[in-house]
């Protein structure tokens, strides 16, 4: 075990030097280079202050972009490519992956599944989000209300999963249960049930860990946008008689609209990308696949099908190009005002 | 001034008061039962932990193969319960009607006819069961059934915690290991893209380049591409590179790299927000003063920015500790290279049922990750609020 230790130090203090040495080494190369003469720092040298200027913002990009390049830009393009090959990548096949992909049951279930997903998660999340912001600003323990609620975030999928297993465990109906779910059921005179495994409603059940884990990341965006919200306006609403509900509904939801967006797009994103909790809980079996396990399926299944998972990689890949379109404007809009 | 007792204010009380509780019961079941013993975690909720349980059940002594014969009697001796689980049994009978009919440490008489069919008129033998869970039945023929003779009891089981649930997890399940093998992949993975992105950050806030803003609007469009996108074609290039230059495709450099690069948009566009938030006279003073970029970017910008810094170290940090899917692909799952979130799946798979594994295994997957964001929530708030739509 101490060895193992030294191993990962030895392993980190290596990498980074090794980053460090490029930048400190390249740009002492160009210094050497094009270093003025001693004693006199303002002579003139036009051709090596262009060289200057011209090389030295690609050595603090180099690694960027070289990173950038292969590990996000070339695949792709390349996995674009591919989900026009068949299994190993060599023959063209034209579009026979698409139309595989929109004939297959599995696909079907599947994309019915990443609906729900996107219908329920995001909606949810931001609600209760939004909720427990408004709710923790007028109690005296509204800080610890909202750290408990934004935990769930530190943890992991796979973690979460097994907390939420063991939430869903399931023991025969003479056993006592010690899920504790099943144990509030009992405890009110129905069946357990094994609640992953029953096929549609099962979807809502690993849903739930998704929501447990964003709500925190809604609640702390819109919390801050709700400290934007003018105290002012509100008091006037409240000498004008307006009662608490409308106040929430008619002045601060339409004050933090944009924000709400924003959360619920990140959340769509997440939710498209959902891989670890429906491996974890149920390998997408019981029809809970999503885009992500299908994809990754075909990746290895038979020896791995690149083709075909390529394609359904693509078919995510589509349905965030509006999300990417909406940052990229929104981007420029905040560009526009520097 | 707020109110807090008006009829409002306790109804806004109690809803999130419902929805606390709805949100740390899973996480502190979790964090209970990795403490209890076996014996008590698979037969009652987490939620009776503290609670001396009054429970009636069943055990069979041991059957023909732990017969002992001591002068005429033939002896079957032993006990129900391991020590430390501190169940101590009150009561006990050989009927499952009335568990409760003798004391524990008298000696019962076996009725005829109760373990052998044969009535002779006289009890079949003495039975005698301790409060600590050893018995001893003493017979008068022997006895020859595989299963034991059926004991009815009712026991009070005590709350135990111990730690040995841990122990046993980090010790022969090779989650200490994986504990070690996470760091590995974490630490550098977190470094490398601060330091590759805080340059990269700089030249897109300071310097003039042909292509800047097109290269940043590029960054930005990264940012969601799913990493779902990445997988085959790196899993393609990692292969072939293995085995052109004999090497492993699956090792900690691939994976760092593979981290760095998909951190990096964010990296990149959370930094640039903020060094290019930086007072311009400063920068341009320094210029002035013949300081080069390098130095600029070493001494003014590199200290200024370590709120910044600071708030994407532990997203990243969060990020690579719980990801799964890179790991799956881009490491092996021999002990060398296994980290926590895939020991904990394959044990998920493995050992679905044992919940004190994986309670615990659980629990020390998580540990780290939370006490970092306990410690630096302001800082992962700060990071949320400078507009982060991760990717990857």
């Amino acid at each position: 075990m101490i060895e193992q230790v030294f191993q990962a130090i030895a392993a980190v203090v290596v990498s980074v030097a090794f980053c460090l040495l490029y930048f400190a080494g390249t740009n002492w190369v160009l210094d050497k280079f094009t270093q003025r003469p001693k004693g006199d720092p303002t002579a003139k040298r036009p051709r090596a202050d262009a060289i200057e200027a011209g090389v030295r913002p690609w050595l603090f990009l180099a690694p960027a972009l070289l990173l950038l390049g292969v590990f996000l830009l070339y695949p792709l393009l390349e996995t674009f490519r591919l989900s026009f090959y068949n299994a190993t990548g060599e023959t063209f096949v034209g579009w026979r992956n698409y139309s595989w992909v929109f004939g297959d049951q599995n696909f079907l279930i599947t994309i019915r599944n990443n609906f729900l997903w996107l219908l329920v998660v995001p909606a949810v999340a931001t609600v209760l989000g939004l909720v427990v912001a408004v709710l923790a600003d007028r109690v005296w323990w509204g800080n610890f209300a909202k750290t408990m609620v934004f935990m769930p975030m530190a943890i992991s999928f796979v973690g979460a999963s097994v907390i939420w297993k063991f939430v869903y465990d399931y023991r025969g109906p003479q056993s006592e249960q010690i899920g504790i779910l099943n144990a509030i059921v009992t405890g009110m005179g129905f069946e357990p049930q094994a609640w992953v495994t029953v096929p549609f409603w099962n979807n809502f059940f690993l849903m739930v860990i998704l929501i447990w884990i964003q709500t925190g990341f809604a609640m702390v965006i819109l919390s801050a946008a709700l400290r934007g919200v003018p105290t002012e306006t509100i008091e006037a609403a409240h000498l004008d008689g307006a009662s608490e509900l409308q106040i929430f509904f008619e002045i601060m939801v339409p004050q933090v609209m944009s924000t709400i967006l924003v959360v619920w797009t990140t959340i769509t994103i997440t939710v498209l990308k959902v891989f670890d909790i429906v491996m974890a809980m149920t390998g997408g079996q019981w029809d809970t696949s999503v885009l992500g396990n299908l994809m990754y399926d075909w990746m290895f299944r038979g020896g791995g099908d690149y083709g075909r998972s390529s394609t359904l990689a693509m078919v995510l890949m589509v349905a965030v190009i509006p999300v990417m379109v909406f940052n990229i404007r929104r981007f420029q809009a905040e560009e526009a005002q520097r | 001034m707020k109110k807090y007792f008006s009829l409002q204010s306790i109804v806004a009380q109690l809803l999130l008061l419902a929805i606390v509780i709805i949100w740390v019961f899973p996480t502190l079941g979790l964090l209970v039962s990795s403490f209890r013993v076996k014996e008590q975690l698979v037969s009652s909720g987490w939620w009776t932990a503290v609670s001396t349980q009054t429970r009636a059940d069943m055990r069979r002594t041991g059957g023909a193969q732990s017969v002992q014969k001591v002068d005429d009697k033939f002896v079957i001796s032993g006990r129900f319960f391991a020590a430390e689980s501190g169940t101590r049994i009150g009561k006990f009978s050989l009927k499952s009607a009335k568990p409760d009919e003798f004391a524990v440490g008298t000696t019962a008489q076996v009725p005829d006819g109760q373990i052998f069919d044969e009535e002779d008129g006289k009890p079949d033998g003495t039975l005698t069961v301790n409060a600590d869970s050893t018995y001893r039945l003493e017979l008068t023929a022997a006895y020859e059934k595989p299963n034991g003779v059926r004991i009815f009891y009712v026991a009070e089981s005590p709350p135990v915690f111990s730690t040995q649930n841990y122990e046993k997890v980090i010790a022969s399940e090779g989650v200490g290991q994986a504990f070690v093998n996470t760091f590995k992949v974490t630490i550098p993975a977190t470094l490398i893209p601060i330091l590759i992105a805080a340059f990269a950050a700089y030249a897109f806030s300071w310097m003039q380049f042909p292509g800047r803003k097109w290269l940043f609007i590029v960054v930005v469009a990264m940012l969601v591409v799913p990493l779902q996108m990445s997988l085959i074609p790196l899993l393609r290039l990692y292969n072939e590179l293995g085995a052109a230059l004999g090497i492993a495709s699956k090792s900690y450099p691939g994976i760092w790299l593979a981290h760095t690069a998909f951190g990096l948009p964010l990296a990149i566009y959370l930094l640039r927000n903020y060094i290019a938030a930086l007072p311009r006279d400063i920068i341009e003073s320094a210029r002035m003063d013949g300081a080069s970029h390098f130095q600029i970017f070493t001494s003014i910008v590199l200290p200024l920015s370590i709120p910044a810094l600071a708030s994407f170290a532990i997203f990243q940090f969060l990020w690579v500790w719980n990801d799964f899917l890179v790991a799956l692909v881009f490491l092996g799952k021999g002990p060398e290279q296994v980290v926590l979130t895939i020991k904990l799946n394959d044990l998920l798979g493995s050992r679905g049922e044992s919940w004190e594994i994986l309670t615990a295994s659980a629990f020390v997957s998580i540990a780290v990750p939370v006490l970092v964001f306990f410690s630096l929530q302001r800082f992962f708030v700060r990071g949320l609020l400078s507009g982060s739509v991760k990717g990857g």
